[in-house]
C-alpha cells in the first residue's frame, strides 16, 4: 500500500494532536512519529508579526511532490504538512509537518527532509510587520537553508 | 495570450498581482521573458534588476531561466523563498 501525504495550506491555525491522531488512528504499524512545529518569533520585541504570502496551487502541489518523496526515500507510514498564510503574530503556529514510520530514525529523517525543501522550494513568501507599526522587509532567502537542504543530495 | 503571477517584492514593485500578456516572438526562453519585461517600465526594472536571484515557475512547476516557454498558460514570477 503507497502512503499518501495529507497536505493542507491555510489561514486558521492546528491541532498538533489532532493531527497526530490523524495519522495514527487505528494503526499498529506505527513505531515513531516526529513532530516540527514552526512559530513566528517576536525578534527580541522588535517584530508584531509576520505577513506569509503564497503561490495558492503551487504552494500545495510543490509541498505534495517534496511529501512523496520523502515518503519513498525513508519508507515512511504517514505524512502530513500544514503551512498557514495570512497574518501571524508571535508566539503563532506557522508550519507543522509529522512524520510516521515504524522506527524513529526514519521519523527524525522524514520531518527533516519534508522542512528542508519546504523551506527552499514551497512558493511562500514572509512580510515582517514591526513592533512600531511599521511594515517593514520582506524576509530574505538564507544561504544555511540551501545548504541543509543539499545535504540530502 | 499567457498569464503572468508575481508575488512577494516582484508584485510590489510591478505593482499588480497578475496580468494576461501577449509575448513577442522573439521571446523563447524564460531569461528572455525576464529581458523583455524590464523594458516595460521602472516598476518591471526595479521588480527584475537582479534577474539571476528571480525564481519561475511554468504551468506552477519550478524551471531554470533556460527553460522554454512554448505553449505556457501561466508564469510565475518571484524572489526566492522563505516559508517554514
Amino acid at each position: 500500500m503507497t502512503t499518501a501525504p495529507l497536505i493542507r495550506v491555510q489561514a486558521q491555525d492546528f491541532d498538533l494532536q489532532a493531527e497526530i491522531d490523524t495519522l495514527t488512528q487505528g494503526r499498529q504499524d506505527i513505531g515513531a512519529v516526529v513532530t516540527f512545529t514552526g512559530l513566528c518569533r517576536n525578534e527580541q520585541g522588535t517584530l508584531s508579526a509576520l505577513e506569509l504570502e503564497h503561490y495558492p496551487g503551487m504552494a500545495e502541489t510543490e509541498m505534495r511532490r517534496i511529501a512523496e518523496l520523502a515518503i519513498a526515500r525513508f519508507s515512511l507510514l504517514g505524512l502530513s504538512a500544514i503551512h498557514r498564510y495570512g497574518k501571524i503574530a508571535p508566539g503563532e503556529n506557522i508550519v507543522a509537518v509529522i512524520a510516521a514510520a515504524p522506527h524513529r530514525q526514519a521519523a527524525f529523517d522524514g520531518a527533516s527532509f519534508m522542512m528542508d525543501f519546504l523551506k527552499t522550494s514551497a512558493p511562500f513568501w514572509k512580510k515582517e510587520h514591526g513592533a512600531d507599526g511599521s511594515t517593514g522587509d520582506w524576509v530574505a532567502a538564507k544561504d544555511a537553508d540551501d545548504a541543509a537542504r543539499d545535504k540530502w543530495r | 495570450m499567457t498569464k503572468l503571477v508575481y508575488f512577494a517584492w516582484v508584485r510590489e514593485r510591478i505593482g499588480k498581482p497578475e496580468e494576461e500578456m501577449e509575448l513577442p516572438g522573439d521571446v523563447k526562453t524564460v531569461r528572455d521573458l525576464l529581458s523583455h519585461l524590464k523594458t516595460l517600465g521602472e516598476g518591471y526594472e526595479a521588480a527584475l534588476q537582479y534577474a539571476e536571484v528571480i525564481r519561475v515557475a511554468i504551468n506552477q512547476e519550478h524551471v531554470e531561466h533556460s527553460e522554454t516557454i512554448g505553449d505556457a498558460r501561466e508564469i510565475g514570477i518571484f524572489p526566492p523563498m522563505t516559508g517554514g
